[in-house]
């Protein structure tokens, strides 16, 4: 598995990355080595094998449906890179 | 001040000897001729004299006080703390201030403990040298051309440098015990779920836990207590006892089976490191312990594993930092390479928001999570390495049934030097190879000093355990600080 710089290209764009056409050759060849590496992992012999998604197996966790305290609306957006009075300013969002 | 631990600190504070105030003025002090090694990233002096103050006036008004009364503990960059600068090491969030404290926070300051400053780390906790900070590096304390360890590299140089007697870190692929390691001192990966991750700014969260950094075993085992227990804000915390780590540290282990994985002994291993580490071995054998060679032939798994792992989970994760709601955004997102003009406003306000706040560890391990999880690349990457995952796990429970706890190095090699590294991602990547899959398996693993090069760089010596088997852990280690000085050795630091 080799990636082109057109494949990291639309990886950036999927990840919400602009990268410039000096970054895109290094990541290119960055992620190829990287890539090439991780390709051990199809070494070992894994039929059957059931994947592990936390070291400590997880369960469902469930609480009362009680409300608790929530966030109020100034602390929430006292952290807004931009603010309308008591909204999130951001580009429009539709056409 | 200088080589105290928090235990003689308490001891002293608790008798009337020292007030808090005077204490925490010495470690300020200190901190400001060590400034140079780059250790805080956020150090306000009147929130800690006030805090100090606060405690010194309830030990003086006879109100019981915590644990940790009166002690500074220095708190990586990664940790919530209310109203206060939390960074992650990073542009994207240098003007973040949280709205409530991470429960770790909570538990220090109900214990009366000092929040002692921001440490630096890599950002976002990705990295192995503690050079991927958006405030440039932090030097070992050791040697400062050195690093010192990542991503964790500030809290375990404060310690190492005198400049708070504990400090707390994170482990997602050995952050904790490799820093601990090469700035020669303790470093504790709890078991995963052990202490609850609200308010740890998440990196990979199957992965990431909080732990302590030291300078001797007791005081590793006093902040552990402190920050373990089930937290009902975290779904992944564990309901289990935590047991009193510090009243039993000094009793023998209940046995002594130690095994030693020949998987630890590869190619790439320095040679003073493995030196140092079979002399542990012996140290341990006329202790009385029973050495067994034990094997984990998956580990050689581990850190390909753990790249497609943990950027699986940080991509989803550090989706999140998109300039909208909170975190940097970019002044002008036009359309500025071939291609964007086709964007919506959004999209591009996004892109270049993320591109101008996350450094590049940080976009490269967004991207290979990203095209770990894409479609037609999942099933051959991601859930490949989770039953790769299984495999080491199995490993380690069939070596568990044999010994109480695996030995072995904790890092490959002392400190590398400054720049050595960061230009090859992939020989930074191998610098945990020895601690990567203790996370995978979710067990917890310590390191402990046990030599010093002829260079004089510290060397750690790794032991991991089952789960939750923290109080036998310590107590193993104990037996080996028992029976050398290493976690008295200090840096001869010019101050």
């Amino acid at each position: 598995m080799s990636l082109s710089t057109d494949d990291v290209a639309k990886v950036a764009v999927l990840a919400r990355l602009r990268l410039s056409p000096d970054e895109l050759q290094t990541f290119t060849g960055q992620l190829n080595s990287i890539v090439e590496y991780v390709a051990h992992l199809q070494e070992p012999d894994t039929t059957g094998v059931e994947p592990l998604a936390h070291g400590v197996e997880v369960r469902n966790v469930f609480r009362d449906d009680v409300r608790g305290p929530s966030l109020p609306r100034e602390a929430a957006l006292l952290n807004a890179p931009k603010r309308n009075l008591d909204s999130f300013l951001v580009p429009a969002v539709l056409d | 001040m200088n080589n105290a631990t928090a235990a003689s600190l308490l001891a002293k504070l608790n008798a009337g000897e020292i007030r808090s105030e005077d204490l925490v003025r010495q470690y300020l002090d200190r901190a400001e001729s060590l400034k140079r090694l780059n250790v805080f990233v956020h150090l306000d002096p009147e929130r800690v004299l006030d805090q100090a103050r606060a405690i010194d006036a309830k030990r003086r008004a006879g109100e019981p006080v915590g644990a940790l009364a009166g002690v500074p503990v220095a708190i990586k960059d990664v940790l919530c703390v209310t109203n206060e600068p939390t960074t992650c090491g990073s542009r994207m969030l240098k003007s973040f201030r949280p709205p409530y404290d991470a429960t770790v926070i909570t538990k220090l300051k109900d214990a009366g403990a000092i929040l002692f400053g921001k440490t630096n780390m890599d950002e976002f906790a990705m990295g192995s040298s503690t050079e991927n900070s958006a405030y440039g590096p932090t030097l070992n304390p050791w040697d400062e051309e050195r690093i010192p360890g990542g991503s964790s590299g500030g809290s375990a140089a404060a310690v190492a440098a005198d400049l708070a007697p504990v400090s707390l870190g994170s482990d997602t692929g050995g952050s904790i015990r490799q820093p601990a390691a090469v700035c020669g001192i303790v470093g504790l990966k709890p078991t995963y779920g052990r202490v609850s991750r609200y308010g740890l700014i998440a990196f990979a969260s199957s992965l990431d836990q909080i732990g302590p950094f030291a300078h001797d075993l007791a005081d590793a085992a006093l902040l552990l207590k402190v920050i373990s227990g089930h937290d009902d804000r975290d779904a992944t915390s564990v309901d289990q006892a935590v047991p009193d780590y510090t009243a039993t540290l000094d009793k023998p282990p209940g046995s002594l089976r130690i095994g030693v994985a020949r998987e630890f002994f590869g190619e790439g291993l320095d040679p003073e490191v493995e030196a140092a580490v079979r002399e542990a071995i012996r140290i341990y054998e006329k202790a009385g312990a029973i050495i067994e060679e034990v094997s984990l032939p998956n580990s050689k798994y581990g850190v390909p594993a753990y790249y497609i792992v943990a950027p699986a989970e940080c991509s989803s994760n550090l989706a999140r930092y998109d300039g909208t709601i909170f975190g940097h955004r970019a002044e002008d997102w036009s359309p500025k390479y071939p291609g964007e003009e086709n964007l919506h406003p959004l999209v591009r306000m996004m892109m270049a928001s993320r591109s101008e706040g996350f450094g590049p560890e940080v976009k490269r391990r967004i991207m290979l999570g990203t095209f770990a999880l894409s479609a037609g690349y999942a099933d051959q990457y991601y859930n490949q390495a989770l039953k790769v995952r299984r495999l080491i796990r199995n490993d380690f429970d069939e070596a568990f049934k044999k010994v109480d706890v695996i030995l072995g190095p904790t890092s490959p090699s002392p400190a590398f030097k400054l720049g050595e590294r960061t230009a090859d991602p992939l020989a930074m990547y191998l610098s945990d190879i020895y601690t990567i899959t203790a996370n995978l398996a979710g067990i917890p693993g310590l390191s402990v000093p046990c030599g010093l090069t002829k260079s004089n760089l510290p060397i750690g010596l790794q032991l991991l355990a089952p789960a939750f088997a923290e109080e036998n852990l310590l107590r193993t280690a104990r037996v080996f600080e028992r029976e050398t000085d290493w976690h008295t050795r200090r840096p001869g630091l010019a101050g």
